[in-house]
């Protein structure tokens, strides 16, 4: 029995390693991509000045209610001019509402910006010293947001906004067919 | 031709010093904070650069956390708190030294466990091999030669 069993060893051990191993590899950050913890939680609050109505502050508390997404961009950013036009046609879809944060930018240069492609978003608040950018865990612009009606962050997109994203990931959600 | 060399020498020191220092310019005022900020600072991940910690990163986002660690080091956090804030928002990722809980258990456990495993299989055939030699009725002999 004993002796039978013995060169099983090694192939128990290999199959111990392989699971692992498939294990590491399936949760492995997707192109550097990281699951953010805030999935599934609560939104960061934030009260920050409307960069078209300066004297204006947008708080993440008036935002509640409805479905909304928070995309964060900055001028600086190569990749937020490459998913502007994709933005413009959120905005067209009337789905839900876009709220930009200006993410460590120059306010003349974000409203020229605004200016020159066209204004996707219904408020875009100002984050100049890059503290609500931190609450809410963003590493590199443009990240995406998706916050449900009761506050929680329900799905977060890396990088530039796709139409693929936007129909299989966020339409999806906020009509209700996934969650 | 040596003044030369302690003088490039000198020179290049002095450059590598200034380089160094520009990257963090923080200093805490109290050397034991300093010793805790500088510590901090070397296990904490740069979301952006992610194979370098926030001390050695030139990136914004990486000064910006380091400002953080700096806050809130000043306002009396603990280290673990401080981990603890960091992890909130971006995740264990952010830690290059794991934290102990459930989820990372295998991971500080199986070193001991493979030690003890090892330590195990070579007892046993240390064991097996000393009851067979006692057990043997016909030793080697001798070699005549010896």
């Amino acid at each position: 029995m004993k002796r039978f069993l013995v060169p099983l060893v090694p192939l128990v051990v290999f199959a111990l390693l392989a699971l692992v191993l498939a294990i590491g590899i399936r949760h492995s950050p997707d192109k550097g991509i990281i699951v953010s913890p805030l999935l599934g939680k609560r939104a960061p609050q934030f009260a920050l000045p409307a960069l078209l109505e300066p004297a204006r502050t947008v708080r993440s508390q008036d935002l509640q209610g409805h479905w909304y997404l928070l995309n964060v961009w900055g001028t600086w950013c190569g990749e937020c001019r490459a998913e502007h036009q994709m933005l413009l046609r959120v905005k067209q879809s009337h789905a839900v509402p876009l709220i930009g944060l200006d993410w460590k930018d120059d306010d003349a240069q974000a409203q020229a910006w605004l200016t020159q492609l066209g204004n996707p978003y219904e408020t875009v608040a100002v984050d100049r010293s890059g503290r609500a950018a931190i609450d809410w865990g963003v590493y590199g612009a443009p990240e995406t947001f998706l916050i449900n009606p009761t506050g929680i962050v329900v799905y977060k997109h890396v990088g530039a906004l796709t139409e693929e994203v936007w129909t299989h990931e966020i339409l999806p959600r906020v009509q209700g067919g996934k969650s | 031709m040596r003044s030369l060399l302690r003088g490039g020498l000198a020179l290049g020191l002095t450059l590598f010093a200034l380089g160094a220092g520009a990257l963090d310019t923080n200093v805490l005022p109290d050397p034991a904070l300093q010793a805790r900020y500088v510590r901090l600072t070397h296990e904490l991940r740069c979301m952006q650069c992610q194979n370098e910690s926030i001390a050695d990163s030139p990136v914004d986002l990486a000064a910006d956390l380091r400002n953080q660690v700096r806050e809130q080091l000043l306002a009396g956090k603990s280290d673990d708190e401080i981990r603890g804030w960091m992890a909130a928002r971006y995740g264990d990722f952010i830690l290059f030294r794991p934290r102990y809980t459930w989820r990372t258990a295998w991971l500080w456990g199986a070193p001991g466990a493979l030690l003890l495993l090892g330590a195990t299989v070579c007892w046993r055939i240390l064991r097996n091999r000393t009851q067979l030699l006692a057990s043997d009725q016909d030793p080697v002999e001798e070699d005549p030669r010896i």
